[in-house]
């Protein structure tokens, strides 16, 4: 399987007057066509990870890496012309909230077709054509209603689909999703996952899946990365979380309260101090 | 024994929106009561209905006894009730320290022993009197929450409203705050009505429970028959087959 993305030593700093934040702190990983999960506490740098690979990093921290290939072009060294057309064409993500991440004074067939004619010459009637065929494809009943809708006229369920919509138009080849269920009711969450699980198998996308919740991406993806304090503390095979050797992933795991487990008080993790070193 | 809270066809209506729709439901004293359902169900309505902050248009609501009506809640009341809200970051005064939140309670209820009673509050919930001269911003969401439950506890009630109170706190942290809840109600046999999305916690913390949809309560039955599977309604085992997470239908 030859390498889509290539990530070796990233580091994310934040200057503030009271010195240097580092986020991430040395995260290297490869992927290929398949799902990879991110995991791990707010401030653990998961989704620094995905927005320097997007290149959504706020402009006044410091992005540096060993080397950061995507397909083969040096990410880092890239002109911004260049991440731009990369951008939404060959790399999308989808974020956490629809309520804020789309456009509230757009309809929300007219932001998929900018998306289109962005990156493809395409004429408006053949654009608004795959617009609402993709959002057929996320499984919206009546796509030309929703094509002339505003985001605060649908679910938060449906705008979800909408963004999904919206990133997968253009067929990006990797796709980042940073908790694109955590806003959502559970019920409507199983439906939107199992939209975004049957469209990246069958359009071969490579897909980064970040989230604090360790079984929900523990049942998503092939391989985790378990991620502490900005650093990789663990990298396992979706299928052999049981059997997790980092005591912080197995905290993880273990302090969720299960149905019917009756375990009172609940474990609770032990940080330790060298986990961060 | 008398019913700690007892709610009867209580509805809730914002203009044409209906958000609670006749609920009934009784709370037993030093009972671990839990509400679950999407939003929108009007799960928060109903706590909120309680606390007096949501116009009620039909019903009685009663507690420990007496009958509250409209929105007014006398002193009493809020001696007996406390509530601690979901967002940690959205329920503390964020100019103000820790130290005066929690005297503000005392100066309103006359009481005094502030001294004691806000270092023994503060060390009831796991932090030190190191924190009591800080601000919301200098804390992290878990220490923020374990505030917001001492403010609540600082008064001695006998009834905690609690509403999603760690939805927003990560796992590991929410695991620390649901045990200091099951801790302090049992130290101090408290009786908790606890709103929550997530059926995992309301099961751990709940020996009986409601689920709402739609502003109806659709079914009651304890965390026991939940977990055997003993269930009458559809949308319930919705809500148990959500919880048990994602599942690849295999081709």
């Amino acid at each position: 399987m030859s390498a889509l993305l290539t990530v070796e030593d990233l580091r994310v700093r934040f200057p503030t007057r009271t010195g240097v934040v580092e986020a991430v702190r040395g995260v290297s990983f490869t992927l290929g066509r398949e799902r990879l999960g991110i995991v791990g506490e707010s401030g653990s740098g998961k989704s620094q990870t995905g927005r320097a690979i997007m290149g959504l990093t706020p402009p006044h921290a410091e992005v540096t890496a060993k080397r950061l290939a995507f397909d083969g072009i040096d990410l880092l060294s890239a002109p911004p012309k260049l991440r731009r057309d990369l951008r939404g064409k060959r790399i999308a993500m989808i974020l956490q909230d629809p309520k804020y991440s789309l456009n509230p004074v757009m309809s929300i067939g007219r932001q998929i077709v900018e998306t289109l004619q962005r990156h493809e010459k395409i004429g408006r009637a053949e654009a608004r054509k795959r617009a609402l065929d993709m959002l057929a494809a996320v499984q919206i009943r009546d796509p030309a209603r929703v094509f002339d809708l505003y985001p605060h006229e649908v679910s938060g369920g449906m705008g979800q689909r909408a963004m999904i919509a919206m990133m997968l138009v253009a067929g990006p080849e990797l796709l980042i999703a940073d908790e694109p269920t955590s806003a959502l009711d559970v019920t409507v969450q199983l439906e939107v996952l199992s939209i975004l699980d049957r469209l990246v198998a069958e359009r071969g996308m490579g897909l980064i899946f970040v989230s604090h919740d360790l079984r929900l991406v523990s049942s998503f993806c092939d391989r985790v990365l378990v991620m502490y304090a900005g650093k990789i503390v663990e990298e396992i095979a979706a299928s052999e979380l049981g059997n997790a050797k980092h005591p912080y992933t197995q905290g993880l795991l273990n302090c969720m309260p299960v149905i019917g487990a009756g375990r009172h008080p609940l474990p609770v993790l032990d940080r330790k101090p060298e986990w961060a070193l | 024994m008398t019913a700690a809270v007892s709610l009867e066809g209580l509805s809730v209506v914002y203009d044409d929106f209906r958000a609670l729709d006749t609920a009934s439901v009784d709370v037993e004293a030093g009972e671990s009561f839990g509400l679950v359902g999407e939003s929108g169900s009007g799960k928060s309505t109903l706590l909120r209905a309680i606390a007096g902050l949501a116009p009620v248009s039909a019903g009685t609501i009663r507690v420990e006894g007496r009958e509250l009506r409209g929105a007014r809640r006398d002193k009493a009341f809020y001696r007996a009730v406390q509530m601690v809200f979901q967002d940690p970051y959205g329920s503390l005064h964020p100019r103000q320290t820790i130290d005066r939140q929690l005297v503000e309670p005392l100066a309103i209820h006359g009481i005094g022993d502030g001294e004691r009673r806000i270092l023994k509050a503060l060390d009831e919930v796991g932090l030190g009197s190191g924190f009591r001269f800080r601000y919301p911003h200098q804390l992290s969401g878990g220490q923020r929450q374990r505030v917001a439950i001492a403010r609540a506890l600082i008064l001695e009630p006998s009834i905690l409203l609690l509403d999603e109170p760690t939805s927003a706190l990560d796992a590991s942290v929410q695991a620390e705050v649901l045990n200091l809840l099951e801790q302090v109600r049992r130290d101090r046999k408290l009786t908790f009505l606890m709103v929550s999305h997530d059926l995992g916690v309301v099961t751990h913390m709940c020996e009986r429970l409601a689920v709402m949809q739609g502003g109806r309560v659709v079914e009651r039955l304890t965390s026991t028959d939940l977990v055997a599977g003993r269930i009458a309604e559809d949308y319930t085992r919705n809500l148990m087959v959500a919880s048990k997470g994602f599942r690849r239908k295999s081709a």
